[in-house]
């Protein structure tokens, strides 16, 4: 109890603890062995670098605190006048250099481990977004975004915060386990980072680039991650979550998304009512657009705009299905034309005209939207 | 000693009074206090930054300010201590050093060197003044990374640039006036392997500067055309390529390191012998050792892009160089402490820092050749672990050596003693206090805490809690820094000629303090 709530007791003892290994990962001190051949290799190359540094180490600073004991001054100390040798130069500029050859060779087995996508049996495609991630199973026709879940609430310790705080998302990727799955990253605006510890898996999203890694999970399960690289404002809430589920439940969830996303595609010549895209357009905002526009209209001025009472937003109709559909290229304001449905633009942009006061009456159908892209 | 000219007897050789002196002075022995007091002044600022980060990650949750100006923080901090706190620091030991370790009587070019010195504040103020504009201040990270940088910055980024261009000429001209006077004005009889080793490590290190700083002044010139004249560098849709950014700005930022670490290196190879009452252990390997450091360090850059996708044979390649640097790096490190080994060993301040300068730098060191390990570093990459190995080797490394240099030659500048009591206190302190800031970090980036984020989960709770109570403790400290320096200015012991026990140099042979001219005529060395 004690240990498990006093943070310096914990440290001490993580100290302490270092040395051996199966209290590493009781307190979260090192890396965990993950769940994939690559990432057990990762761990071990890991703790060879780090048992060798030890090593050295308790040498090096061996031989300096001895000195630094015995040959005091104040304990009568005279100092020797040798100041040089070649022979031990040579000697201490040889050994580390085997040494470093002997880690290189397992490094780079791993390496080109590593690198061997070939042969996979699924590629997803991972585009990073400012501050979301979307998957794309290429050969399935199935894609989503993946957003984080934690409510603002939470973060601005209005709430308390949940087990999987910051690392919970809406839509997590769900990819089989004993199957080779390729991914193949890039990005709509900054560069991202991909990354998933217990997968050892971490490649750049970069805009205008394809990246490729892999990976083989054993074991169903639930892996989370985050973005590595700095993407803005909001780059600590954009989380990975990936589910591994055993081949057939795979199979199942794969077959109840590919409805889902029928449904959905059909959905866009219905017609709705205000209350209907309005329910649906607070949920999508809150989603897609809070992030900068805040949840009450009001943005975060001077980067981000407020809606509420935007003249483009209670007037300039075009002007907002332009703005929302081809984004402004050069700001942060992006093309959400297409990453969202159809239905989605036609229930947000109606509730932007409608909501915090903006009342306009309009109501915008999901065949305005498909007529706009089509160009008018 | 007829070395010193005796300031009485030539009344219109001594420092002119009042602001002006500070204004037009060409004497090195003035701008390097200038520098000196400059950088302390970035250090406390760069600091209070540090502050508000470690604030706000007391505890999980947003409590004190808003992610946006989160990022401008670790933006500014990190701009702040590289450019202005621990580079400018290092230039000021040299002008105060230099001429007096070489037995000059002045660096070889004065007006460029007031030049150099007075653009500085200028610059900091460009880029501080950001901070109070309405679209805030860089928020891309010290690194900057293209696009984030480029197409969605604030339009603040142009004051940025601004500022670092004129940071990159001040640093030029320092370096070339550093180099002018290394080569031309020794001392007769000092030839270049006589030389001490902190002149030695700050002349690789000019060359260093002279060699990158064109770099990073050619990236920022090249965000400049893409923000402001349509170009495109760095812009993918535009046909550009971010990953260039990265290949640029490491080509400049990983020299940049050494810059930060090889005269610190000089110091300890100077406090070492003395505190040791032996002579430095293995000189010329030092040199040798030294210099292919330098070398060796353009050839590593792209080891902080293992994740960017580059080729097999490219990772292997910055793996196999990067991890290379451990040898003459170790090599340094056996021959400190085979210094200290059967000396006669006393630990006044000085040696205190650089003490544990040998032993955490070298942690530091550690965890770089961990890092090195390109299938590994996918795992370290942007997370904790890598932020605990570069204040391993900054703070400990650049700031002891700083702290160190200050209190082994302070007596010298100003003619007292600091006071042995309090200083040793600002050692135990700031030790104390930086390795609870920065041991608990190893840990949470392990534990998988991408670096950058304001908020985190809630399993890094407890480290990141003592990780910002060991910085709060390590700022705070630093005001006594102040309070020791300026009481050791204003009085204390007299200080002798030699201050240490039988110290190797010629800047022992100058009373103390200096006199505004030393080495008027120049000595003659052995
Ligand atoms: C990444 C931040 C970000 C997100 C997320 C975002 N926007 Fe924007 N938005 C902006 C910025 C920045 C502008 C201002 C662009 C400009 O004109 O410079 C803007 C402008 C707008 C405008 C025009 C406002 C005006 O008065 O000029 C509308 C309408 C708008 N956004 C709607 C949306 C909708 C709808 C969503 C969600 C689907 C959304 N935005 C998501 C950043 C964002
Ligand atoms: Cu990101």
């Amino acid at each position: 109890m004690l240990l498990k709530s006093n943070p310096w007791v914990r440290c001490i003892v993580g100290m302490l603890l270092m040395f051996s290994n199966s209290a590493w990962a009781e307190w979260a001190v090192n890396l965990s062995p993950g769940a994939t051949e690559i990432s057990r290799e990762v761990y071990d190359l890991h703790m060879i670098v780090f048992w060798i540094s030890v090593w050295i180490g308790v040498v090096v600073f061996g031989v300096m605190f001895w000195s630094v004991f015995a040959h005091r001054k104040s304990k009568g100390a005279v100092a020797s006048q040798f100041h040089e040798s070649t022979v031990v130069e040579l000697i201490w500029t040889a050994i580390p250099f085997a040494i470093l050859v002997a880690m290189a060779i397992p490094a780079t087995a791993t390496l080109i481990k590593v690198y061997d996508s070939s042969e996979a049996k699924i590629d997803v495609k991972v585009t990073g977004y400012q501050w979301k991630w979307h998957y794309d199973y290429m050969n399935e026709k199935v894609s989503f975004f993946s957003n984080l879940q934690t409510s603002q609430d939470e973060i601005y310790n209005r709430a308390p915060k949940g087990e999987n705080y910051l690392l919970e998302v809406d839509e997590p990727l769900v990819i089989p386990a004993k199957t080779k799955v390729r991914f193949l990253f890039t990005a709509n605006d900054v560069i991202h980072s991909w990354w998933v510890p217990d997968l050892a898996v971490k490649r750049d999203a970069i805009p205008g680039f394809v990246n490729e890694s892999w990976t083989y999970v054993d074991q169903p399960g639930t892996y989370r991650g985050q973005c590595a690289e700095l993407c803005g404002k909001d780059h600590g809430f954009m989380p990975i979550v990936v589910v591994v589920k055993e081949q057939d439940d795979y199979q199942k969830w794969m077959k109840e998304r590919q409805a889902l996303a029928s449904k959905e595609r059909e959905l866009k010549d219905k017609k709705f009512s205000k209350e209907q895209l309005m329910t649906r357009g607070e949920e999508a905002y809150a989603k897609n657009c809070a992030g900068c526009h805040n949840i009450d209209g009001t943005g975060i001025p001077p980067q981000f705009p407020a809606l509420k009472g935007s003249q483009m937003a209670i007037a300039d109709k075009a002007g907002h299905l332009d703005i929302v559909i081809n984004g402004k290229p050069g700001t942060y304001m992006a093309a959400f034309g297409p990453q969202l449905s159809e239905v989605d633009l036609a229930a947000i942009i109606t509730y932007e005209r409608n909501a915090w006061g903006n009342n306009t009456g309009d109501v915008i159908q999901p065949i305005e939207i498909v007529k706009f892209k089509a160009g008018k | 000693m007829s070395a010193v000219i005796d300031v009485h007897d030539h009344g219109h050789h001594g420092p002119a009074r009042g602001l002006m002196r500070w204004v037009l002075t060409t004497n090195h022995k003035d701008i390097g206090t200038m520098y000196l007091w400059f950088s302390f002044i970035m250090f406390l600022t760069g600091g209070a930054m540090a502050m508000i980060i470690r604030a706000e990650l007391f505890e999980p949750g947003m409590q004190l300010i808003e992610p946006e100006f989160f990022n401008q923080m670790t933006t500014m901090h990190g701009l702040i201590m590289v450019f202005g706190a621990v580079m400018p620091a290092f230039v000021g030991l040299a002008n105060w050093q230099v001429p007096l370790m070489i037995g000059a009587p002045d660096m070889a070019l004065p007006r460029l060197n007031n030049l150099s010195f007075w653009i500085l504040p200028f610059a900091f103020a460009l880029l501080l003044s950001t901070l109070f504009m309405e679209a805030g201040a860089p928020n891309f990270g010290w690194t900057f990374y293209a696009p984030l940088s480029t197409t969605y910055a604030p339009s603040t980024v142009t004051f940025f640039i601004f500022g670092v261009h004129i940071m990159g000429a001040s640093s030029i001209m320092g370096a070339i006036n550093i180099i002018a006077t290394i080569l031309n004005m020794r001392a007769p009889g000092m030839t270049l392997m006589k030389m001490p080793l902190f002149v030695w490590t700050w002349l690789i290190t000019a060359y260093l500067l002279i060699a990158v700083m064109p770099v990073l002044a050619g990236v920022v010139t090249m965000m400049l055309m893409d923000i402001h004249f349509g170009t495109s560098f760095f812009s993918a849709a535009g046909g550009g390529d971010p990953v260039l950014f990265q290949h640029v700005f490491w080509f400049f930022g990983h020299p940049e390191v050494y810059i930060m670490i090889l005269p610190a290196f000089g110091i300890v190879s100077q406090i070492i012998p003395t505190f040791s009452r032996k002579k430095l252990f293995g000189y010329t390997s030092m040199v040798y050792a030294t210099s292919s450091i330098a070398f060796l360090s353009f050839l590593v850059w792209a080891h902080h892009m293992f994740t960017v996708g580059m080729p097999l044979a490219g990772e292997l390649f910055f793996m196999y160089s990067t991890m290379l640097i451990a040898v003459p790096t170790g090599v340094k490190v056996f021959n400190w402490v085979t210094t200290m080994f059967k000396g006669s060993l006393s630990f006044e301040t000085p040696m205190l820092f650089s003490c544990a300068f040998v032993v955490l730098f070298t942690l530091g060191g550690f965890s770089g050749l961990m890092l090195a390990i390109a299938p590994v570093d996918f795992q370290y990459h942007d997370t904790y672990f890598v932020v605990a190995h570069f204040h391993y080797v900054l703070v400990p490394g650049a700031i002891f050596g700083i702290f160190a240099a200050v209190y082994y030659w302070l007596p010298k500048w100003c003619g007292h003693m600091y006071d042995e009591t309090l200083a040793k206190l600002h050692f135990w302190l700031s030790f104390v206090g930086m390795n609870l800031a920065f041991f608990p970090m190893h840990f949470v980036g392990l534990a998988g805490m991408p670096r950058r984020i304001p908020d985190y989960a809630l399993q890094f709770a407890d480290f990141n809690q003592i990780s910002s109570v060991g910085a709060f403790m390590f700022g705070a400290t630093q005001w006594l820094f102040l309070y020791i320096v300026i009481k050791t200015i204003r009085g204390g012991k007299e200080a002798t000629q030699e201050v240490w026990e039988n110290p190797e140099g010629l800047e022992w042979t100058v009373p103390s303090p200096a006199p505004y001219h030393t080495f008027s005529t120049p000595p003659e060395v052995k």
